[in-house]
């Protein structure tokens, strides 16, 4: 019998033993490694590199989540993500002054393209007529405190955290220091 | 112009740090303001029901659902290095706001423009730095960081320094009416920065600089008249205007251009994760059931609390006093002056029209001179009202009363009864003395008496200055020019 079927089997006599019992979804991979010398060794081996999410669940009735047992994502290929974008260096250049963030050298060069290419995949996705969500909260109601004081005071504890202070002020150098160019590194 | 006006709250827009003017260095700092990790916005309802209020009386429409973002830049007194604005959707779009100022040719007709009101946003404030140039450094006040700041943003409709002026003015009024902001440009409550550009009529627009460092109105009207001159010269020459940010600076009056700025800044907007958006609701019905009446800003509520606007008042004094509009422009446009007069009509029987020359040019010429506010008056409403009275029983003439007023000024122990017996400033009724003093004048000045005998009326006017002069101004002068006309006729 193939893999997917005696792992159904093994959950539906987990699940018939009673009602609160501690259950525990099987991961198709260690299911697969205690048949290791069946002939499906190499299907098993195939199955191996998807893993089922490991779920611990309590629950008083059957399987209610919505969780897939059997991963159902398809990687995305090459070809269909739109063309890869050039990352000229006075681009790098304005990204590490606007986040400052350091590329010393190709390898954070090669890095910064391969996230690029990474996050290009969004663009596969079909957004036809759907809003763009700002964060999983936005359906909940925004608080609104009411005008009275209950913070502030703290100045000697804030100072602590500054090496630098004089006389109750932080001090900072004058003006933004601008980053040194690519020449002068 | 872009106007940033801070918010006449008790605590800040995201923290529960108080709002002073002038506090220990960082002693109103909570932990966000300080942007320590692990601190999270909170937001004032103090703040949203400002911003609405002010959207509301400035017409404009009212976002239901309005959103948060972030505003990324470095900089010493913005500690998260980014500032949390509303880019997105603000909280109130597409007003006007009307504003009259004083012109014509002899500055006394009043002339009414408007200007629209692009969005009207909440965004916070960032700290103050003080800075230290003989030893390098910058000093980082955060008192200031995290205050609620409403920043509205016109269109450009405005042509001149003077407009501009009259518009700040007219805004600061409604913000002072409505108490959502209190509007001391000097203490930095209210700020305006001004965006100026020219071009030829019929061009497209011209390149735009951004003038900063403005602190009064006065200044803010210098400012854009000097950059509408230097930008025409610069084109004249043959030369472009940069797209530049540009300092005033009020001893010279001229606008340099500021350092530190690298070009066009890259803001990286991005919606604010930690804020869901703000919901503002129309009736009370339309709020969900389950909430709670605090957490909830209602349309209605907010709009039947509205005070009255300066243009309102300036109508109810036309109206009620039957004054011209200038005159009530006058009035409401200086602080208390509306009250001052309003208190003197009251306790005279003199009628409000002259009230009005009295208050408009007489009392507001001399705190003027002295650069006084109405509050600081030697004369109080009371006193001017009791003047008003002698000259109406017809005690005293009316030069008399300029003088007693004089005198009333400097010396404002006295009532006016005591000046007028002091100085024996009563009225001269006694005819045949009167008669005795022109025809003393009208003797003594033959040729021109002939000159008025010949057609030409305004040398009265000199004959009845000599007359006064030998009263000493007490004569009445209607029964002076009617003696002086019966006599030279």
């Amino acid at each position: 019998m193939s893999v997917v079927n005696y792992t159904r089997t093994l959950q539906k006599v987990i699940l018939n033993i009673g009602p609160r019992c501690y259950h525990r979804w099987v991961t198709t991979a260690s299911v697969a490694l205690r048949i290791r010398d069946s002939k499906q060794n190499f299907r098993c081996r195939l199955w191996c590199g998807l893993l089922t999410p490991v779920h611990y669940q309590y629950s008083t009735e059957g399987n209610t989540s919505k969780v897939p047992s059997v991963a159902t994502w398809e990687p995305v290929l090459e070809n269909q993500l739109p063309p890869a974008k050039q990352v000229p260096a006075d681009l790098v250049d304005k990204l590490e002054r606007l986040a400052l963030v350091d590329f010393p050298n190709q390898e954070g060069l090669v890095c910064l393209k391969k996230a690029i290419r990474f996050a290009d995949q969004l663009h596969v996705v079909d957004t036809e007529g759907v809003d763009p969500m700002d964060s999983v909260l936005e359906n909940r109601a925004l608080y609104l405190r009411e005008d009275a004081v209950a913070e502030g005071d703290c100045a000697d504890r804030l100072l602590q955290l500054s090496k630098d202070t004089v006389e109750e002020y932080f001090v900072a150098p004058p003006g933004n220091i601008p980053l040194p160019g690519r020449e002068e590194c | 112009l872009t106007v940033h006006a801070q918010i006449q709250s008790i605590t800040k827009l995201f923290s529960g740090s108080q709002v002073r003017f002038q506090a220990p260095p960082n002693s109103l700092v909570s932990f966000f303001d300080a942007s320590l990790p692990g601190t999270l916005p909170v937001l004032n309802r103090r703040c949203v029901e400002a911003a609405v209020m002010t959207g509301l009386a400035l017409d404009c429409v009212i976002n239901r659902k309005s959103l948060f973002d972030r505003k990324h830049y470095f900089y010493a007194d913005l500690p998260a290095g980014y500032q949390i604005t509303q880019q997105r959707r603000p909280i109130a779009v597409d007003g006007t706001l009307t504003y009259s100022h004083l012109g014509g040719t002899r500055r006394n007709t009043l002339i009414t423009k408007s200007v629209r009101i692009k969005q009207i946003q909440l965004e916070q404030d960032s700290g103050k730095s003080l800075h230290d140039d003989r030893r390098g450094q910058t000093l980082i006040d955060l008192n200031r960081a995290g205050v609620g700041l409403m920043e509205l943003v016109m269109e450009p409709d405005m042509s001149c320094g003077e407009e501009a002026a009259a518009a700040v003015r007219e805004l600061q009024l409604i913000l002072q009416a409505l108490g959502t902001c209190q509007g001391h440009m000097d203490e930095g409550q209210l700020r305006v920065d001004a965006n100026v550009s020219v071009h030829r009529p019929g061009d497209p627009w011209g390149v735009r600089t951004e003038v900063k460092n403005i602190n009064s109105g006065r200044n803010l009207a210098r400012a854009i008249d000097y950059e509408i001159q230097r930008q025409v010269g610069v084109l004249k020459n043959g030369g472009t205007v940069q797209n530049e940010t540009r300092s005033f600076d009020r001893k010279s009056g001229h606008t340099l251009p500021m350092r530190d700025k690298e070009g066009l800044q890259d803001y990286r907007f991005m919606p604010e994760p930690n804020l869901p958006p703000l919901i503002v609701y129309d009736r009370p019905s339309t709020a969900p059931p389950c909430v709670h009446p605090s957490q909830v800003v209602v349309l209605e509520e907010v709009r039947a609390g509205l005070p009255e606007l300066p243009r309102a008042r300036r109508t109810r004094l036309v109206e009620s006093y039957d004054i011209l509009p200038e005159h009530s422009f006058t009035l409401v446009n200086e602080d208390g002056l509306t009250d001052y007069f309003e208190a003197v009509v009251k306790e005279t029987k003199a009628g409000p029209r002259k009230v009005i020359g009295w208050v408009n040019q007489v009392l507001l010429g001399l705190l003027h001179h002295h650069s006084l506010s109405v509050s600081q008056s030697p004369v109080t409403p009371q006193m001017l009202a009791q003047l008003l009275n002698l000259q109406e029983n017809g005690q005293i003439s009316s030069s008399v009363a300029k003088q007693v007023f004089q005198e009333l000024w400097r010396a404002p122990g006295k009532t006016a009864q005591q000046i007028i017996q002091e100085q024996d400033l009563g009225i001269v009724s006694n005819t045949t003395e009167i008669h005795r003093i022109c025809q003393k004048v009208v003797d003594s000045h033959p040729d021109q008496v002939q000159a008025i005998r010949g057609g030409n009326k305004k040398v009265l006017n000199k004959l009845m200055g000599l007359v006064q002069k030998e009263t000493k101004g007490r004569a009445d002068p209607v029964l002076v020019r009617s003696i002086l006309e019966e006599k030279t006729s």
